[in-house]
């Protein structure tokens, strides 16, 4: 049984962060929260692997952060925000992770945005993607 | 006694804040977000405040998921500018002001909203921006700040019903405070805008400006819009605007008086990834 109503659960490309997807990715988020320290950035960059195997995270988590696979980060129960301290020890913007996660690339996303941004329309629904 | 004079509303973007520090505002990408600020800047001069009640909230800063307040009131002296990790922010540490905290926590909490009360905690680009939007960039803030800390991070969330009526009492505690402050009670966060997965960047320029409309004459309308609508429409982080009915919640028209005046409105896409509203209001007694 899902935590809110089905309608939540029904909107694309996007993951509500319920209890259920917290309580999944509670160790992945907490590696992202020690991630801003500035020793610990450190640490991390010097032997990322070494890094993470110190968190009970689970091998498919490790594998999506070392990829930088944040859409995968997400569905392993990442949040967008402590995901976002990772693009900060790597220096990215918010813009460029989001140009990632979209896979349109940074200049597209970037000029989308300049241009008014993503409509809602056509992006309310999951059917609307699935019969498009 | 202490009185409500004014509500101020803004987004947070954390990019404005880098463009704040970094010197870029005349730059063209930037110098129309901070045009529409120029007005709000000479308004607080002619109306400054002595301490600002500012509604934000944490963005996996001072609360990771080892605890996740509703609504967290700063009772403390002193809040520092947090490491978000691109580094802290070049502006002052926030200075707090415990007795009126102490004194709404009492009277809040006595109306039957259960708040957590933070002594100690980091504050993050959600309670700064805000600051160098509205003051610029002085040695020193201006004025005592209290934050109240919402969580729109982690489902459930507080609904818009729940945080307009936590603005009534929050009017309530300040109006019954001894010394003659002026307060402004500040709602942040939003507008439209999504920050994750493959629906990024989703901005609807139609509920913005329906959103700012409601807010100025039908908030109480405004209020019963359920959390779907703001996700669906808005963008998932779009359900930071719920935190705007907690300063509109603050104006006198929510417990029968007269409607505030509105003083300024402005809205702009994009910063960044999101959508920049801001309003001012000033209360009517």
């Amino acid at each position: 049984m899902k935590l809110l109503p089905e309608e939540f659960y029904n909107i694309p490309g996007t993951t509500i962060f319920d209890a259920d997807q917290s309580r999944k990715g509670y160790w992945l988020n907490q590696f992202c929260m020690s991630l801003v320290s500035a020793d610990n950035r450190a640490e991390f960059k010097t032997d990322e692997r070494k890094y993470l195997d110190q968190w009970p995270m689970s091998d498919e988590q490790k594998m999506a952060v070392l990829e930088r696979d944040l859409n995968r980060c997400i569905a392993l129960g990442g949040n967008i925000y402590f995901l976002a301290k990772i693009g900060a020890t790597d220096g990215r913007s918010f813009q460029q992770m989001a140009g990632q996660m979209t896979g349109m690339g940074e200049q597209d996303y970037r000029d989308m945005m300049l241009a008014g941004g993503r409509s809602p329309d056509g992006n309310r629904f999951k059917h609307e993607w699935e019969d498009a | 006694m202490a009185r409500i004079t004014a509500s101020v509303y803004t987004s947070h973007v954390p990019l404005i804040g880098v463009a704040i520090d970094q010197g870029k505002t005349e730059e063209p990408y930037w110098r129309p977000i901070f045009s529409g600020y120029e007005h709000s800047k000479e308004w607080m001069a002619n109306n400054p405040p002595d301490v600002v009640f500012l509604v934000y909230n944490d963005h996996a800063t001072a609360f990771s998921l080892e605890l996740i307040p509703t609504f967290a009131l700063g009772t403390g002296e002193k809040y520092t500018i947090a490491d978000e990790g691109w580094g802290p922010r070049p502006v002052p540490d926030v200075v707090g002001h415990p007795e009126l905290a102490a004194h709404i926590a009492q009277s809040v909490i006595q109306s039957d909203f259960d708040l957590t009360l933070v002594n100690q905690m980091d504050v993050d680009h959600g309670l700064s921006v805000p600051l160098s939007l509205m003051f610029g960039q002085p040695k020193t803030w201006p004025c005592p700040v209290i934050p109240l800390a919402v969580n729109v991070l982690q489902y459930p969330v507080p609904s818009g019903q729940r945080c307009y009526q936590l603005g009534q009492a929050i009017k309530k505690a300040i109006e019954s405070y001894d010394e003659p402050l002026n307060v402004q009670i500040w709602g942040t966060g939003g507008m439209s805008h999504q920050l994750q997965g493959q629906r990024a960047g989703l901005i609807n320029s139609q509920f913005d400006h329906d959103f700012l409309e409601r807010l100025i004459v039908s908030p109480d309308e405004l209020a019963a819009m359920p959390h779907i609508e703001y996700i669906r429409e808005a963008g998932s982080e779009g359900i930071e605007l719920v935190m705007w009915l907690i300063a509109r919640g603050a104006m006198s028209d929510a417990t029968g008086g007269p409607k505030p005046t509105v003083k300024h409105r402005f809205y702009h896409v994009p910063a960044s990834n999101t959508a920049v509203g801001h309003l001012i209001l000033e209360n009517n007694e």
